[in-house]
């Protein structure tokens, strides 16, 4: 099997872009990335793109904007995975031998948005009780029965665990959401760089106990872009661009499999289990072999469990993973040091490439004031509620 | 002539069940896996068999997990108790009742059962039951 590469690789800014829409976003990603891999639109053999909250047809829009070849366009759609699955589906077609050079890209508008799911319909004005839906409801559930709501949902996942296995209180879940924000003071790129205190992000505004607002994914705007070449097709550019590229060892995406209560709290665990272990045996590598990790902390509540479930500690093994300092970029296995999804930002279909630049960027040597040192090997991952799943391990080029 | 008849109610959902005894919840049954679907499947998700059956699930349970929602949509009344409880090795979602919803009076393993309340009635004198888990 000939091995995959990421050429190029760009992310904007994240925060607010009032002035840009999303087409704009994306194809400053696209053509920084493509400028980072040294190519242009007419190498490239496919594209596939991600956008969730727009109108539909975000690759051709691209296009429009970027160059026009006729190339097969996939929009995928995977809700938080779709940077991942846009990615995905570029590798799968240079795999399947149909193109030797691909671009992935996503993108997003969602500064302003606010609080993601829940609301359901409204009670009609003709004051009647009318069962409706596949649960004939006679009126919204959400908020009557249980919470439809993200940061409710995930709370939940985060105090399942706690429950399982001990010592995560919401003092636990707020000095991840500390470090994460410490990170991010780094990050030119990050929407959110402010160090918060411990007493800060527990005094600040209540959302889903024991979420609060800093312990959120921040909703923002930004736009990722990757080209993905072929090994063969690698081994014919210029030294430089073989030295810059990055491997990607494993690229997995994974559904839930059915597992009891899977359709009453969505299981999140399960799916990034199956993930990491296929991703691990595809890069025959084991996690004490990674030098860092971009996880998907779209909650504080949700960065704990997938310590567990990307087998960076034993099992029930999270909190004190933890608690050892590990995650912090100066400990043994740093995690999110971008700032994560909770002071980076999260724009839902930018954050599947752009957890991957983050990656590449420090296999690369060139994460400046926030490098971690001598990094060969990282993993991104991300997770999508319904569910998906997608990991990607990277290794920085031999050459 | 003036209507005498009671009331007519109306479970919030269909699979609360008001009128077979005790107000109970019921889900449909993989009679090959037992997997449990609270609604309509067309195989089951878990074994791909096409048959099913409707049964009752216990009305009392441990509550597995939970968080307590002050941020809501419009219209949700907040604060509020959303959860998991285990219901004999069936997991229920549901809203506590009857409790302080705070982490004080709130904590995962404690033993809740089924209760119902009245969302209101209608203009044709329907009234909508709800159904929520309380402290034991
Ligand atoms: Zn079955």
């Amino acid at each position: 099997m000939d091995e995959i590469w990421i050429l190029g690789i760009n992310m904007t800014k994240f925060g607010k872009h009032t002035d840009r829409d999303v087409v704009d976003l994306a194809s400053e990603a696209v053509m920084a990335a493509l400028a980072d891999g040294g190519v242009t639109m007419a190498d490239m053999g496919v594209m596939a793109a991600g956008n969730l909250m727009g109108s539909g047809g975000i690759g051709q829009q691209i296009q429009k904007q970027v160059g026009q070849t006729g190339i097969a366009v996939y929009n995928v759609s995977n809700a938080c995975a779709t940077g991942a699955t846009a990615l995905r589906t570029a590798i799968m077609s240079i795999k399947a031998g149909e193109s030797d050079m691909g671009l992935a890209v996503g993108v997003e508008k969602l500064a302003g948005v606010g609080l993601l799911g829940g609301g359901g319909r409204a009670k009609k004005d003709g004051n009647e009780w009318e069962p409706q839906g596949r649960f004939g409801a006679v009126t919204s559930t959400d908020g009557r029965i249980g919470t439809d709501t993200m940061p409710g949902v995930f709370a939940q996942v985060g105090m399942e665990y706690g429950h399982k296995y001990g010592g995560a209180d919401f003092e636990l879940f707020a000095k991840i959401s500390e470090k994460n924000h410490a990170h991010s003071t780094l990050n030119p790129l990050a929407a959110y760089s402010k160090r918060f205190t411990l007493e800060e992000i527990m005094g600040d505004m209540m959302i889903a106990y024991p979420n609060t607002r800093p312990m959120c994914s921040a909703n923002c705007d930004g736009a990722a872009a990757a080209v993905v070449v072929s090994g063969e097709k690698l081994k014919t550019l210029s030294l430089e661009q073989q030295r810059r590229a990055v491997k990607v060892s494993a690229s997995v995406l994974t559904s839930d499999p059915w597992q009891e209560a899977c359709q009453v709290l969505p299981d999140v665990n399960t799916l990034t289990r199956n993930a990491a272990k296929t991703a691990y045996e595809q890069a025959g590598i084991g996690p004490e072999d990674l030098d860092l990790v971009e996880l998907h902390d779209c909650f504080a509540t949700a960065e704990l469990v997938h310590y567990d479930n990307l087998g960076l500690c034993e099992e029930g093994g999270a909190v004190d993973f933890f608690n050892s300092g590990a995650p912090w970029r100066d400990g043994s296995l740093p995690v999110n040091v971008s700032g994560g999804l909770q002071s980076k930002g999260h724009p839902i279909s930018a954050t599947g490439i752009a957890n991957i630049w983050e990656v590449c960027h420090h296999l690369r040597g060139e994460a400046g004031d926030r490098q971690i040192e001598g990094a060969k090997v990282g993993l991104a991952h991300v997770i999508g509620l319904g569910s998906a799943c997608g990991i990607h391990i990277l290794e920085r080029s031999a050459a | 002539m003036a209507d005498t008849s009671a009331p007519t109610r109306v479970p919030l959902v269909d699979y609360l069940v008001l009128d077979d005894g005790e107000p109970h919840l019921a889900a449909n049954e993989c009679t090959g896996c037992g997997a449990r679907f609270f609604d309509r499947r067309n195989a089951c998700a878990a074994c791909f068999g096409t048959d099913f059956r409707r049964v009752k699930i216990a009305t009392s349970g441990e509550l597995r997990t939970f968080t307590i929602v002050a941020f809501a949509a419009p219209g949700v009344e907040v604060p509020f108790v959303s959860g998991v409880i285990d219901c004999d090795g069936t997991s229920v979602r549901a809203n506590l009742r009857n409790v302080e919803p705070d982490a004080d009076h709130v904590h995962t393993g404690m033993n809740v059962q089924l209760t119902t309340y009245s969302l209101g009635t209608d203009d044709h004198g329907t009234e909508a039951i709800g159904f929520a888990f309380e402290p034991i």
